[in-house]
């Protein structure tokens, strides 16, 4: 089995997807002969030609209310908005239109489309190229919210998604795309969206999280392991929908439970996630639910220990979870 | 319309500017009668058509609903009408009726959507559909399937960055599409003159290296050969066209809106001298195509038309509360 960077994993399955199917057209802005400014998308215009795989001009809100109508006639397109930070011009056609098609027209239409973008932190990015803007989206019935920890799964979930009859936001994280690598099978296959995965077992707690925080966190456990804490990593996958069945399961076996994520505390997922296990396992749990997110500032500065003070870390993953392990 | 000539060389088919006559008065009457439910208050809103139905027909007639598709904004009755839905769907969206097969009973009333009928749902934030409608065509140049795209939107619509952004991308990658500008003076209250700085929207097509076409929308013959050259040329791959047609609103914004806080005294009244319905029946009758006895039937078959769509749609069952879940993901079950 190849070993592929999470870009790698991505690029390799954008081409087999293009080759499977030639109804999937992948644009934006720079995708083309660039090959995308991280080159994800680099080799494919050369390989599927400018029909397929085109520069659009730079205005997001054309690039994605143009897909919801190619998607709607016949096409299965994956437009890639460069960076997550510039995907709110296209707000309204994201959650106002794709989100709002098949429901509105009960079910007459639907919009099979991927709308691919990078995002999170760590890259000397500052406010504009490092935002987390994940829960936006996961907050609209009729979208659905990828975000991949692994390039096995950065496969899978972008076949998945590929095949959804339903609009799928799938979020790469940046600092990912070449820090990150693992095994990726060659053939073809499908990560259910929705579907947790828990990525190590543990007894004592349940750290919750997905993206590259994922990562952090089994690095967090390694070192948890050896202060004798048996820390349990569940993998959302995907925010929206959430596993919840998943989640409540981890929640009642440590009875412990530590959400960690990128995006901004309040109003975060794990404000979402922490009601779920209120709700349905509240008498299960032995210590009151925490939460580690990005600090509530408009977005991440750009002077290095700024950025540093605003990113999460292993170290500060391992440092909350030591501190709920004794309480 | 003013008494123009025919167009110099081109066979006239008279039947189809009957038939066009005939979707105009349909039009009107259906949309008069929409007013009449809403002031017995057995429809909460209704968005009108009236003063439109000229450039909305002489358009949708010059297309290939087999092929093209649309993608319509509130007021194009007469548009969707003329492109192939029925009298009895419209009204079945007007009531909010479980059949009304643009959405349901989902959205308000006329936010028109008809998959089978190439007719696209539209959302109320405007001009949304403009883009839709160049990825629309996008997809016919990549599939390489014939037929084109026509979106509609009203001159206010033009403001929003998303026109801009529309033809922009439909003129880079010459997608067969026609941008049809109503302009009927009004976005709501807002006159053209506090929307934009010029006299004719479609004078910003060379912005786009495309052609752009002003028509009187009481003048459907004229509205009709303009879009008929303009599909020719998008089916030859040359790319956009934008088409205005100038024409008026007969009824305040919308049901819950009062036009007389805003419109000059007088206005309507020399608006209605242009009026595309009356315009279009003198111009047939001075070529002697119309007449008095076929006035009369024309207005019997549409009453009876207009009626039937309305006993239908009364009669007709509400959406069970149980589907209110329905719908939103894709489901193999419903």
């Amino acid at each position: 089995m190849a070993v592929m960077s999470y870009l790698e994993a991505i690029r390799e399955t954008l081409r087999q997807e293009l080759r499977r199917d030639s109804r999937i057209i992948i644009y934006g802005e720079d995708v083309g002969v660039r090959g995308g400014v991280f080159r994800v998308t680099e080799g494919l215009q050369k390989e599927f030609g400018e029909d397929r795989v085109m520069d659009s001009p730079l205005a997001e809100a054309a690039i994605i209310g143009t897909a919801i109508g190619a998607a709607v006639n016949g096409l299965r397109p994956i437009p890639e908005i460069q960076f997550a930070d510039f995907i709110f011009p296209a707000i309204n056609q994201i959650v106002q239109e794709a989100a709002r098609i098949r429901y509105r027209s009960n079910g007459d239409f639907g919009v099979p489309l991927v709308i691919r973008a990078p995002f999170g932190g760590g890259v000397h990015g500052a406010l504009y190229h490092s935002q987390s803007v994940e829960v936006f989206f996961a907050h609209v019935p009729g979208l659905k919210v990828v975000i991949p920890g692994t390039p096995y799964d950065a496969k899978g979930l972008l076949a998945a998604a590929v095949e959804d009859e339903d609009p799928v936001l799938y979020f790469e994280h940046k600092a990912a795309y070449r820090s990150l690598k693992g095994e990726v099978p060659e053939e073809r296959y499908l990560i259910p969206i929705g579907k947790a995965d828990l990525k190590r077992s543990g007894k004592d707690i349940s750290i919750i999280t997905y993206g590259l925080m994922v990562n952090y966190a089994l690095k967090a456990a390694e070192a948890l392991e050896k202060e004798g804490i048996s820390a349990e990593i569940l993998d959302l996958r995907s925010i929206r929908p959430l596993d919840v069945q998943m989640i409540l399961e981890t929640a009642k076996k440590t009875g412990k439970v530590l959400i960690v994520h990128e995006d901004n505390l309040t109003g975060g997922i794990g404000g979402e996630i922490s009601a779920l296990i209120a709700e349905h396992a509240l008498f299960d749990l032995d210590a009151p639910i925490r939460r580690l997110a990005g600090p509530d500032v408009p977005a991440m500065p750009y002077s290095p220990p700024l950025e540093h003070a605003f990113m999460i870390t292993s170290d500060k993953i391992t440092e909350a979870a030591r501190d709920l392990a004794k309480f | 319309m003013a008494q123009r000539e025919l167009l110099s060389g081109q066979p006239v088919d008279w039947q189809k500017l009957k038939t066009m006559y005939y979707y105009m008065v349909l039009s009107r009457k259906l949309d008069e009668r929409m007013w009449i439910l809403n002031r017995q208050g057995k429809a909460a809103f209704v968005i009108s058509c009236q003063g439109q139905e000229g450039a909305q027909v002489g358009v949708a007639l010059a297309m290939d609903p087999s092929v093209d598709w649309i993608t319509p904004y509130y007021r194009d009755l007469g548009v969707v009408l003329a492109f192939g839905m029925t009298a009895r769907e419209v009204m079945l969206g007007f009531l909010a009726k479980r059949d009304d097969p643009s959405s349901g009973g989902r959205q308000m009333p006329s936010h028109y959507g008809l998959r089978a009928k190439h007719i696209l749902t539209g959302s109320s934030p405007v001009t949304t559909q403009v883009t839709h409608a160049a990825g629309l065509a996008l997809a016919m140049k990549v599939r390489k399937v014939p037929g084109i795209t026509a979106s509609f939107l009203g001159e206010g619509s033009t403001s929003q960055g998303e026109f801009h952004e529309a033809l922009n991308f439909a003129s880079v990658h010459k997608l067969p599409l026609i941008v049809v500008v109503e302009n009927n003076g009004y976005a709501i209250s807002v006159p053209q003159a506090h929307q934009m700085s010029v006299i004719n929207v479609a004078d910003r097509a060379s912005g786009y290296g495309i052609p752009g076409v002003v028509v009187q929308g009481s003048d459907p013959l004229a509205v009709y050969e303009a879009t008929v050259a303009a599909r020719e040329r998008a089916l030859r791959g040359e790319g956009p066209t934008l088409i205005e047609a100038k024409t008026h609103r007969y009824t305040p914004h919308s049901s819950d809106d009062d036009d007389r806080s805003y419109r000059p005294e007088g206005e309507l009244l020399r608006e209605k001298a242009d009026d595309p319905v009356v315009m279009f029946r003198n111009w047939l009758t001075t070529y002697q195509k119309w007449d008095d006895q076929q006035e009369t039937a024309l207005l019997k078959r549409v009453r009876e038309v207009v009626d039937d769509a309305t006993d239908y749609a009364e009669k007709a069952p509400y959406p069970d509360p149980s589907t209110l879940l329905d719908h939103v993901y894709y489901s193999p079950q419903v």
